[in-house]
């Protein structure tokens, strides 16, 4: 641990020397990607900074990812050759090119076509028949019929009732019901286990994140108020209508300059005992189930009890990961809709606290720990958020720092008078 | 075979093995233009500086960008060549003359003073000063028998560098 705690106390020295430095092409903003992100998406990307801490925790997973020493000069040995040997540089590179931990968290695995042969094509063909022809337009008529009951009774309740505890009740009823309609459209088998959540104040739950289904998944079985990306287009006119009156929480690019004030929101609504159990994903981002990215340690700050919650989708029938990148929501749904059945495993872990000595990025990473051990799934020790920016150049530096210090001493070592 | 939409055919494999004068398998090949793909995000059939240095893993090593000038702008069949270097099979002379590619970046045949310079400051940061650089370059020169001033030819290098483990290689992840 002596390296992340060498790092931490350079905390703000070196954050002056990062502003100093003047390379766009590895810097942290990428200048064309944000104003691509400022007009798709609405999202101000000065958001995916990470702070300095979780800075210096990457970089201490980096160097347990990235095994190799790097480049170093031995004592004993020819210096030319030493300093004229990058192969390990090299081969670092090389390798990320080759393969990366990162890229892999994104990637579809398309499953391998089983159709191939003169028996099985044609039962794949009435398989197809029938999943578009005879499956989706049920569905269809299921969503649209439970849509028709929801948005009959919700919006009189909510426009006509006043602000009561039984208003609020209704609605939560309402919600988990529009969200059993939705997985009953994809034909969802979910199986729940452990303790159900109970509302109490100082709780929040934690998730990882594949798809924006895991919102629907969970918020059958209980009404969360989530933390969410405002998105556009009919999923936004959801969220500041119905959503809104659970208690959900936005990012939005008023609020997004300050990150503070979304994190007293957070601990306002924790601190309610009446607010709906919030549910934060703190990945950021989402993941293809294979492999969960850092936890971003927000969560974990609110001085309240963790409640872990792990999701593993069954890929037999259909992936349920969203690639935001490659396909609308709606594109998603549809792909859902229209497979037999969406096959999934929610597990309900034990409540967690800080321990003492224990900071909130140690916190984050325990809770992780659970949650993958539990659905079964690797980590990776990158922020989410790299979709977006490039890494610190911290990180970079921590590997001239080694190398330099290595040359140093092999100078001093053979001449005292010249270093 | 430029368009990375299509798949490799047999033929496709056999001419890029040939090309890199088979350090690779055709399952290698098969896997790397899988992953060429992937990281050619716009289907171009090259792979853009952008794109290499999305990979974080990349984007964090010190000579990211002097390999993003030897990567980028590159078909399948030269990407493959260019890493061959990095194949298990390739041989000594092949890995030192990706790293004598390296060093020369004016493409002439010489590493000099400057070139190491460049890359020892690629390598160290700001966490040298000009002067020590300048220290270790001329010690290191003196200290094997050149001058201080001396430029480094591929047989200096293959000298100088034979000797040592080189730790050049990577493997290829076949699914």
């Amino acid at each position: 641990m002596e390296e992340g705690e060498e790092l931490k106390s350079r905390d703000g020295s070196a954050g002056s020397s990062l502003l100093g430095k003047n390379n766009n092409s590895r810097g942290m903003r990428n200048p064309l990607l944000d104003d691509v992100l400022e007009r798709v998406q609405g999202r101000d990307s000065s958001l995916f900074k990470p702070s300095p801490s979780e800075i210096n925790m990457y970089q201490y997973h980096l160097d347990e990812v990235l095994a190799e020493p790097g480049p170093t000069v031995d004592k004993n040995k020819n210096l030319l050759r030493d300093i004229l040997d990058i192969s390990p540089t090299l081969s670092e590179a090389a390798s990320a090119i080759i393969d990366d931990s990162f890229t892999r968290c994104f990637k579809s695995n398309s499953p391998e076509p089983w159709n191939w042969n003169i028996y099985l094509f044609p039962l794949w063909i009435l398989g197809v028949i029938m999943r578009y022809c005879i499956l989706f337009p049920i569905r269809l008529v299921l969503l649209a019929v439970g849509w028709i009951i929801f948005l009959g009774t919700f919006i009189p309740i909510h426009f006509i009732m006043k602000n009561t505890k039984l208003r609020q009740k209704l609605e939560r009823g309402l919600v988990e019901f529009i969200c059993s309609v939705f997985v009953a459209s994809w034909t969802g088998v979910i199986k729940y286990h452990g303790p159900r959540p109970s509302r109490r104040a100082k709780q929040v739950f934690v998730a990882n994140h594949t798809s924006m289904i895991d919102f629907i998944v969970l918020e059958q079985m209980t009404a969360f108020a989530a933390i969410m990306q405002k998105h556009p287009g009919w999923v936004g006119l959801l969220q500041t209508t119905v959503l809104e009156s659970l208690g959900c929480i936005w990012f939005n690019r008023m609020e997004s300059k300050d990150r503070s004030i979304v994190a007293k929101k957070l601990k306002q609504h924790v601190e309610d005992s009446e607010s709906n159990p919030l549910l934060i994903f703190p990945e950021g981002t989402c993941v293809n189930n294979e492999y969960t990215v850092m936890f971003k340690k927000g969560a974990f700050e609110l001085d309240c009890t963790v409640c872990p919650i792990a999701i593993k989708y069954n890929k037999i029938f259909v992936d349920a990961f969203w690639n935001s990148k490659k396909q609308s929501f709606t594109m998603h749904l549809l792909r859902l809709m229209t497979a037999w059945a969406v096959v999934c495993d929610v597990w309900y872990l034990e409540p967690q606290t800080l321990r003492p000595g224990e900071t909130s990025i140690e916190f984050a990473e325990r809770v992780r720990d659970m949650i993958a051990d539990r659905a079964g799934i690797k980590k990776v020790p990158w922020d989410g958020y790299l979709k977006y920016y490039r890494p610190s150049v911290k990180l970079t530096e921590k590997k001239q720092q080694k190398f330099a210090e290595s040359v140093l001493g092999r100078l001093e070592d053979s001449d005292p008078k010249r270093a | 075979m430029g368009n990375t939409s299509s798949m490799l055919t047999q033929y496709d494999i056999e001419e890029v093995q040939n090309h890199c004068n088979n350090r690779f398998t055709q399952r290698e090949i098969v896997s790397l233009y899988q992953r060429f793909c992937a990281l050619d995000r716009s289907g171009k059939g090259y792979i853009s500086a952008d794109e290499f240095m999305s990979v974080p893993e990349f984007a964090v090593n010190p000579l990211s960008q002097r390999l993003l000038g030897m990567l980028e702008g590159l078909n399948f069949k030269e990407f493959v060549e260019v890493l061959s270097a990095f194949s298990p099979l390739a041989t000594i002379e092949e890995k030192l003359n990706f790293i004598f590619k390296v060093y020369d970046i004016r493409n002439n045949g010489k590493v000099s003073r400057e070139d190491i310079l460049r890359v020892l400051c690629d390598l160290s940061g700001n966490f040298l000063t000009d002067d020590q650089r300048q220290a270790v370059v001329t010690q290191a020169l003196e200290e094997s028998g050149y001058s201080k001033d001396d430029s480094l030819t591929p047989e200096d290098f293959l000298k100088i560098l034979q000797k040592g483990s080189l730790k050049m290689e990577v493997e290829v992840p076949i699914d």
